[in-house]
């Protein structure tokens, strides 16, 4: 199996990287066509921001689970430090950037960089540790991230910033504003993020993903993830390499993060729970590993899929779990996999006859 | 003596984490899947165990036997259908399959029973046992008896029988075992069996202690008992009854004397220094890599 994940990312014609960057540019172009005649409605509108930041955070995840090969239960903890990081941020330059644009690429910088950090430093312990352990870990320090940002308090008036811990010992002067407030997250953020940014920021993540993939860098990586030992008396430095693509995916999920905490006027700490990584994970999966495309489609279609079932009401979720099941019960049927198996190779032939014909 | 009575409550929290930690390692043991449904078998366990003491007005040991039963056939049921065509599968596709497992029986229990809370009736006696100035609660008692008759059990079962011999061959060696004659489909479901029957018990004590049944009630305790089951070593059955009291002591006394918000935090920053200086957990066996 992994020798086919490779034979996908090594294709020599880059078919991938074309096709997710026009699945990207022929998304946004039509989309944006239909929301100006008026033919969106209300409740799809409203989903395209969060569609790009799932799609951003999945692309990390992606990274992470298929091309360095390491199952992150925390995507989601990643994304909770980049929205309130953003959203402080962007709380407190209100006065200063009053615009819009330059206020939301500094807030989303910021978001990625302290995601990227912190990825950094939960990446030091956890890279040491292999398989379902590394797996329980990143699930726990996402537990961590949820509980410690619900008990955080953080104000600021003309005097400065206030930062209290488990009780709200801030006490603000006339005029000050509580950028975090506990268990209720942050509340009267100004929503600044948009559409166009979201595409903005999945092209610059398709970029630095595809480039460090195609990299050597990128080729390290899947070396470790192959065969760790071998690749180490390659004279390849594991725990640098883990920690690229590491940092890559949990900077990619605080922007990601950074954007959705933009999109909404109030953000509570539980938005970004351990349900919220499966969640991530599952679109990463159902996409294919290793195929970015594959990561994008499945991340739009699952975020639809719920709205799209509404008219069926209180059995739609259910629905979504059996969908979910047959899926992954359908993908790894022994008969369908030689079926699409052969599928391929013919098609492949004819793609060669057609070559040698053009030569 | 207030120390005591907090490490005795923390017992108790961890008896009930031990049982559930139980179903996590035998399965992880056996299949090598993380079984991401199992907090949700404990969820319907609550509910059969309420309505048969509610409803049918049941006394407290035949309700609990049904709802072993019904979790039982259920935990099986959900192994043929959702796992067993995945053998030859990633461990991803198990994954995320036992999460759509775990999905649709929270939005199922949500249609059925409705998302309201229901009120456990306190069936197990309130009273307290006093020594000197020291108070157990009997709940507490039995929660802990009932956790070390099941893991003397459980062990008997394991070391003594020729099913038990059986599931420690397949652990060891799935391929073997089948060439020495063992049936493993056999064997996967009888886990699977126990492992269900066991969270139906651990989901009458929880909700004796916390009394109150609704469709996600599963999941934190779920995510507790995966923790407790991986800081005990993950497939080692001591490892998973070692690790469940662990966390359940460490949980109750962070909430006694740290504080009460933080003690999720504290539970799980201990699980992560422990695994870093024991990488396969407490109990776990090191692997050791062929080159």
């Amino acid at each position: 199996m992994k020798n086919k994940k490779q034979l996908f990312i090594f294709d020599p014609a880059y078919r991938g990287r074309t096709a997710s960057f026009t699945l990207v540019i022929a998304a946004y172009v039509i989309l944006q066509a239909l929301r100006s005649s008026g033919n969106l409605s209300s409740l799809f509108a409203s989903l395209l921001v969060p569609v790009t930041c799932y799609i951003v955070a999945a692309i990390g995840l992606n990274l992470n689970v298929s091309v360095s090969g390491e199952l992150n239960l925390g995507q989601a903890g990643f994304m909770s430090v980049g929205a309130f990081t953003a959203v402080c941020v962007s709380g407190r330059l209100v006065a200063a950037v009053s615009a819009g644009i330059p206020r939301l690429i500094i807030s989303i910088l910021c978001g990625a960089v302290i995601a990227a950090l912190f990825g950094f430093a939960i990446g030091v312990p956890v890279l040491k540790l292999q398989g379902d352990y590394l797996a329980i870990v990143t699930l726990a320090f996402g537990q961590i991230i949820k509980s410690l940002i619900t008990n955080m308090y953080l104000g600021f008036d003309e005097n400065g910033f206030q930062f209290s811990f488990v009780e709200n010992k801030c006490s603000l002067a006339p005029g000050g504003k509580m950028l975090l407030n506990g268990p209720m997250g942050a509340t009267g953020t100004q929503r600044i993020a948009n559409f166009t940014a979201g595409t903005v920021l999945i092209i610059i993540a398709l970029i630095i993903v595809y480039n460090l993939i195609y990299s050597k860098s990128g080729r390290a990586i899947m070396a470790c993830r192959d065969n760790r030992i071998a690749a180490e008396l390659t004279g390849i430095h594991i725990a640098n390499t883990k920690m690229l693509s590491f940092v890559v995916s949990a900077g990619l999920a605080g922007a990601a993060g950074a954007l959705y905490g933009l999109n909404y006027s109030t953000l509570v700490p539980n938005k970004f729970d351990f349900n919220t990584s499966i969640l991530i994970l599952v679109y990463v999966v159902l996409g294919g590993l290793g195929n970015m495309t594959g990561t994008i489609i499945s991340t739009i279609v699952l975020v639809l899929l719920p709205e799209l079932l509404r008219s069926l009401q209180d059995y739609r979720m259910l629905i979504y779990a059996i969908v979910l099941i047959l899926i992954m019960l359908i993908t790894n049927n022994e008969k369908v996999k030689t079926m699409t198996k052969s599928l391929r190779s013919r098609f492949a032939a004819g793609r060669g006859a057609d070559k040698k014909e053009a030569a | 003596m207030e120390f005591l009575s907090y490490l005795i409550n923390g017992l108790g929290l961890g008896s009930v984490y031990a049982i559930i930690a139980l179903g996590y390692t035998m399965v992880y043991g056996i299949a090598k899947m993380l079984n991401f449904a199992h907090g949700d078998v404990i969820m319907i366990g609550a509910y059969v165990a309420f309505f048969a003491l509610t409803n049918f007005g049941l006394p407290l040991i035949p309700a609990v036997l049904l709802s072993v039963i019904v979790c039982t056939v259920l935990g099986v049921t959900i192994e043929r259908l959702a796992y067993k065509p995945l053998r030859q599968a990633s461990s991803l596709s198990v994954l995320i399959t036992a999460i759509g497992v775990s999905y649709f029986l929270q939005n199922g229990a949500q249609l059925l029973w409705s998302s309201a809370t229901k009120v456990f009736p306190a069936v197990i006696s309130n009273g307290s046992l006093n020594i000197g100035s020291l108070q157990i609660s009997y709940l507490t008692l039995i929660t802990i008896c009932v956790c070390i008759l099941v893991m003397a059990a459980l062990t008997l079962f394991i070391n003594r029988t020729s099913t038990g011999r059986a599931m420690r061959a397949c652990s060891e060696d799935k391929g073997a075992a089948a060439l020495m004659g063992i049936n493993v489909n056999f064997i996967i479901s009888v886990t699977f069996a126990i492992g269900s029957g066991l969270a139906a018990i651990a989901s009458v004590l929880l909700c004796s202690t916390y009394p109150s049944v609704f469709p996600t009630l599963g999941a934190m305790p779920g995510i507790k008992a995966f923790t407790a089951a991986v800081f005990g070593g993950i497939g080692s059955i001591p490892g998973a009854f070692l690790g469940g009291l662990l966390l359940g002591v460490i949980e109750i006394l962070a909430k006694a004397y740290i504080s009460t918000q933080l003690s999720d935090a504290i539970v799980f920053a201990v699980l992560i220094v422990v695994l870093l200086i024991k990488p396969t957990g407490l109990l776990g066996r090191k692997l050791s890599e062929k080159v």
